[in-house]
C-alpha cells in the first residue's frame, strides 16, 4: 500500500496496475512515473496497452488491481469528468468537440458554471478567455463555431478544456497524426511552454522523432507490460524498437550488399493533367529509388499517372522493354507493376473483407480456372504472407479492418508481393504506422531488392527524410510537378534535398 | 480463428434462421392450424417473386448499389410477357424473351450510373416512374387478360415433393451462393461494393462489374414477373408496387449491408420468407393487415440493430 507523503517530488505514479477483459489481459501490471514540468512519452505497438493504460488514467476504465497517486494524493478517478475535475485531462486522437457550439460552449462543456437555471455568460467568458491566452492563435474567438475551425484549432479546444479545469497532467494521444506540420510545429511550442509552467504531459506517439523532440524520459509498453524507462537523449532508435518488439534490431533500416541488374522501367517526359511535368526516371532491377518532396508537389499524382489510375497526357512508359502510352491499371499489373497507395483506409484496401480477401484481390486469376477461386487456397496463400510480414491477426479469413494500421499495412504490401510484380511503387508505406511495423517494411524492402533468385525494384515515396536515406539506393526529389535526376544516397545530404524540395535550388 | 469470434460468425449467419423460427413457432403456438403443410407450402409458394427478386437485389447491395426501380421493372416485365403470350409465342421463347427484357431495363440502370457517374438512388428513382409509366402507356392502364387456355398453367401447381417454382427458387439460391464465394465474379462484386477505389487500385473492371450486377438483378426481376403473371394470370401494369421495399427489406433482414461489400442470398431468402411468415401468420391469427405492416416494420428495424450492434463488436 502506498502512503500520501513522501511522493510529492512525483506528479504521478501507477504502481501495479492489471487490467484485464475476459479472458484477455491487456495490462499485466505496469509502472509509470511522471515528473512535474516533464513530457514523458510512452511507446509500444498498437495492442501493447497504451490506450488501456491511459483510459485507465483518465478514468474511462477502472484498474482491477493497482495504485495512483497523483500529487502525492490517492487517485482513483470515477470517469473522465471527475479525472478532469481532480487535474488530469486527456487529449484523444479522435477529437471530441461539438461542432455546432461556440469555442466558449465547447471549452466549459460538462461544467458550465450557471446562474441559478442559467449559464453564467459572463463567467463563461472569462474562463475560456483564460484558457485560450495560452494559445495566441488568431482564429480562436470565443464566439466562433467549432466546427468551422480547422483540425487543429479544434485540438486546441480541447487542450483549452482541460486548462480550463486546471489540470496538472495531459495526456495526448497520438496528437499529430490530422495535423499538417506547420501546426505539428505549432503544436510543439505549445507542449514545451506548457511544460515550462510546471505541466507533467504524457504523449503517445508512433513516430520517434517527435519522441525526441519532446519528450526527456519514455517508457516503452509491450504485450501489457512496461519493459522499459529510459532517458530519451541516451537511448538510441533501434534500442527502442527492440524493446518495443521483443527480438535484437540491429538496424532500423538493413542493407544487404545490392546488386543493379538490367532495365525494368524506363520513363520518358511523363506529364499528367497538372501534376507531373516532364519526369523522366530510369529504374534498375535491385535498387530502390526514393521520391522525396513536400507534400503537394506532385509524387502521388507521379505514381497514379504512372500506374494508370490518372490519365497520361504526355510522355511514355516502357517497362520490360514494351513502350506504353495510355495504360491501364490492370495493364500495368499485367506488366508486372504493383502500386501501394498511400490512402490505406480510403484507397488502399477494402475494410469488411477478409485479408485473405485483400491480399489476393489483384491476383485472382490464380487461384482457379474458369473464372472460379478456392477460398482454401486463397486462405493458405494469404496464411504465408502472415508468417512470413509478421502480421498479427487471428487467421487469415477475419476481416482486415480489425487489425492495427501497421498490419494492415503490411497486408497491404503482400497483395505486391503475391501477386510476384517486378517493380513495386510504394507510396508513403510507413506512413501513420508504429515502429515495429515500419521496421518490418524496411527489411522487407530490403529482401525485396536483394532476393537471390529473383531481386526486383522498389520505387518509395516518403515524407521522412531519414527513412528514405536508410533504404534507398537512389533518391530523386520532386518540387512543382518536376523531378530531378536521381542520385546515390552516398553523393547527397538531407540539407541538398530539402533545398531542392523547397525551390531554393533547381537541381540535386 | 479464437472461439469467440468463430461462434459470433456462427451466429451472424444463424440470426436471420432463429427469427424465422422463432416467429413461426410463435404463430404455430398462437393457432395450431399454422403447422400444417399446406401452410408451410403457401408460405414458401408465396414468397418466390420476391425472393426471386431478392437474389438479383442482394448482388446489387453487396456491390454497393441499390436499385427502387425493381417493383416497376416486374410490373413493366410482366406486361411484355403477358403481350407475348397473346400472340400465342412459345413459352420456352417467352421466357427468355421476358427475362432479356428485365436483363435489358436492369442494364439501363446499370449504364446510366456507371457511365454517367450519377448516384443508384437517383436513377432508379427515375427508371422506378419511367417503367411504371410505359407499363401503363403500353396496357392503357388496363390488365392484359391471357387467354383462358394459357391461364390455367401456373408454375408452381405440380412438381416433386414441392412446386416447380419453389425448386427454382432454392436452385438459384444456390447457385448465387455458390457463385459469390467461389467464383472470381463474385469476389469482385464483394471488392467493388466494399471499396470501389481499392478495386480500382488493383485492376479490377470496375464498370463492367456494376452494369452486369444490375444487368443479372433485371434478369431476376424479369424471371419474378412471369411468376407474377403466371400467379395472376394477366399482365398487371399496377402489379407489384410497392414491392422494391419488401425486395430491399428482405436483402436487409438477410444481414447485407446498405453500404456494400457485405450480404448473402440465403440470408435474402431467409428475410423474404420472414415477411411471408408474419403475413401469413397475422391472417391466420385474426391480426388486422395494419399491425402486419408494425410488425414486419418492427422487424426490419430490430434486424438493422441487430447488424449495428455486430458490427459494433466485431
Amino acid at each position: 500500500m502506498l502512503h500520501g507523503s513522501g511522493h510529492s517530488a512525483h506528479r504521478l505514479i501507477m504502481r501495479n496496475i492489471r487490467k484485464t477483459f475476459g479472458p484477455t489481459i491487456a495490462l499485466g501490471k505496469v509502472d509509470l512515473e511522471v515528473l512535474p514540468g516533464e513530457v514523458h512519452a510512452l511507446v509500444g505497438e498498437n495492442g501493447a496497452g497504451k490506450s488501456t493504460l491511459m483510459k485507465i488514467l483518465s478514468g474511462a476504465h477502472a484498474a482491477d488491481t493497482g495504485e495512483m497517486l497523483f500529487d502525492g494524493m490517492i487517485y482513483r478517478p470515477k470517469n473522465p469528468l471527475d479525472a478532469r475535475a481532480q487535474g488530469v485531462g486527456m487529449i484523444y486522437q479522435e477529437l471530441s468537440i461539438a461542432p455546432h457550439l461556440t469555442v466558449e460552449e465547447n471549452i466549459v462543456l460538462g461544467m458550465e458554471p450557471t446562474m441559478g437555471p442559467f449559464i453564467d455568460r459572463k463567467t463563461m467568458r472569462q474562463r475560456a478567455m483564460e484558457a485560450l491566452s495560452h494559445f495566441d492563435h488568431p482564429d480562436l474567438k470565443p464566439t466562433a463555431r467549432a466546427g468551422d475551425l480547422s483540425v487543429s484549432v479544434q485540438q486546441l479546444i480541447e487542450i483549452g478544456r482541460s486548462l480550463a479545469m486546471g489540470c496538472k497532467l495531459l495526456v495526448f494521444d497520438e496528437p499529430t497524426s490530422s495535423l499538417a506540420q506547420k501546426d505539428i510545429e505549432r503544436l510543439f511550442l505549445l507542449i514545451d511552454r506548457l511544460k515550462a509552467t510546471g505541466i507533467s504531459i504524457v504523449y503517445i506517439s508512433h513516430f520517434l522523432e517527435e519522441v525526441k523532440r519532446l519528450a526527456t524520459r519514455l517508457t516503452i509498453l509491450r504485450d501489457g507490460c512496461a519493459v522499459a524507462t529510459r532517458d530519451v537523449a541516451s537511448t538510441s532508435p533501434e534500442e527502442i524498437v527492440s524493446l518495443m518488439v521483443g527480438r535484437d534490431v540491429k538496424d532500423l533500416y538493413p542493407r544487404s550488399s545490392r546488386q543493379r541488374g538490367e532495365k525494368v522501367l524506363e520513363i520518358n517526359q511523363l506529364a499528367g493533367k497538372e501534376k507531373p511535368k516532364n519526369v523522366s526516371l530510369d529504374l534498375y532491377r535491385g535498387e530502390v529509388i526514393g521520391i522525396a518532396g513536400l507534400v503537394g508537389s506532385g509524387r502521388t499524382e507521379f505514381l497514379r499517372t504512372l500506374f494508370g489510375l490518372d490519365p497520361i497526357v504526355a510522355g511514355d512508359v516502357t517497362v520490360h522493354a514494351v513502350t506504353t502510352t495510355a495504360p491501364s491499371p490492370a495493364e500495368r499489373w499485367k506488366q508486372g507493376i504493383g502500386i501501394l497507395s498511400e490512402n490505406r483506409k480510403e484507397e488502399g484496401l477494402a475494410l469488411n473483407l477478409s485479408i485473405a480477401d485483400n491480399i489476393t484481390l489483384s491476383s485472382l486469376k490464380n487461384f482457379g480456372r474458369y473464372g472460379i477461386v478456392s477460398p482454401a487456397v486463397m486462405s493458405q496463400r494469404s496464411a504465408k504472407w502472415i508468417e512470413k510480414l509478421g502480421i498479427k491477426c487471428q487467421a487469415a479469413t477475419q476481416k482486415i479492418s480489425a487489425l492495427s494500421g501497421g498490419n494492415q499495412q503490411k497486408a497491404a504490401l503482400a497483395r505486391l508481393l503475391e501477386h510476384e510484380v517486378d517493380i513495386l511503387l510504394l507510396d508513403e508505406p510507413t506512413r501513420g504506422i508504429d515502429i515495429a511495423a515500419k521496421a518490418r517494411i524496411y527489411e522487407a524492402i530490403n529482401e525485396i531488392v536483394t532476393d537471390a533468385n529473383n531481386p526486383r525494384a522498389v520505387i518509395v515515396i516518403s515524407s521522412y527524410l531519414p527513412e528514405l536515406f536508410g533504404i534507398c539506393d537512389r533518391i530523386a526529389v520532386m518540387s512543382r510537378g518536376t523531378l530531378t535526376r536521381a542520385v546515390p544516397v552516398a553523393d547527397i545530404t538531407a540539407e541538398d534535398v530539402m533545398r531542392v524540395a523547397t525551390g531554393k535550388s533547381d537541381n540535386l | 480463428m479464437s472461439k469467440a469470434t468463430h461462434l459470433r460468425s456462427m451466429l451472424a449467419m444463424l440470426g436471420p434462421f432463429l427469427a424465422l423460427l422463432v416467429v413461426y413457432v410463435i404463430f404455430g403456438s398462437l393457432n395450431s392450424r399454422f403447422f400444417t403443410t399446406d401452410v408451410a407450402l403457401n408460405i414458401l409458394t408465396q414468397t418466390v417473386i420476391v425472393a426471386t427478386a431478392a437474389i438479383g437485389m442482394t448482388l446489387i447491395i453487396i456491390s454497393g448499389g441499390i436499385d427502387l426501380s425493381v417493383g416497376s421493372m416486374i410490373a413493366l416485365s410482366c406486361v411484355f410477357c403477358a403481350w407475348l403470350t397473346t400472340k400465342g409465342m412459345d413459352p420456352l421463347m417467352i421466357f427468355a424473351a421476358t427475362i432479356a427484357f428485365g436483363a435489358f431495363c436492369g442494364a439501363c440502370n446499370g449504364s446510366l450510373t456507371v457511365k454517367l457517374k450519377l448516384l443508384p438512388f437517383i436513377v432508379t428513382l427515375g427508371t422506378m416512374q419511367i417503367f411504371r409509366g410505359a407499363a401503363k402507356v403500353a396496357t392503357n392502364g388496363t390488365p392484359i387478360n391471357l387467354p383462358t387456355t394459357v391461364s390455367a398453367w401456373k408454375p408452381w401447381m405440380g412438381g416433386v415433393g414441392l412446386p416447380y417454382g419453389v425448386w427454382m427458387m432454392l436452385a438459384l439460391v444456390l447457385l448465387f451462393s455458390l457463385m459469390l464465394r467461389f467464383t472470381r465474379f463474385g469476389r469482385h462484386i464483394f471488392a467493388v461494393g466494399s471499396n470501389e477505389l481499392t478495386a480500382t487500385l488493383c485492376g479490377l473492371p470496375v464498370a463492367r462489374i456494376k452494369i452486369l450486377v444490375y444487368t443479372i438483378g433485371g434478369a431476376m426481376a424479369g424471371l419474378a414477373a412471369i411468376m407474377n403473371m403466371a400467379k395472376s394470370s394477366q399482365g398487371d401494369p399496377t402489379t407489384a408496387t410497392g414491392m422494391e421495399l419488401d425486395v430491399i427489406a428482405a436483402v436487409v433482414i438477410g444481414g447485407a449491408s446498405l453500404s456494400g461489400g457485405e450480404g448473402s442470398v440465403l440470408g435474402a431468402l431467409v428475410g423474404a420468407l420472414l415477411m411471408t411468415t408474419i403475413r401469413n401468420g397475422c391472417g391466420m391469427n385474426g391480426i388486422p393487415t395494419p399491425w402486419t405492416e408494425v410488425i414486419t416494420g418492427a422487424i426490419i428495424v430490430i434486424a438493422v440493430i441487430i447488424d449495428r450492434l455486430r458490427h459494433r463488436k466485431a
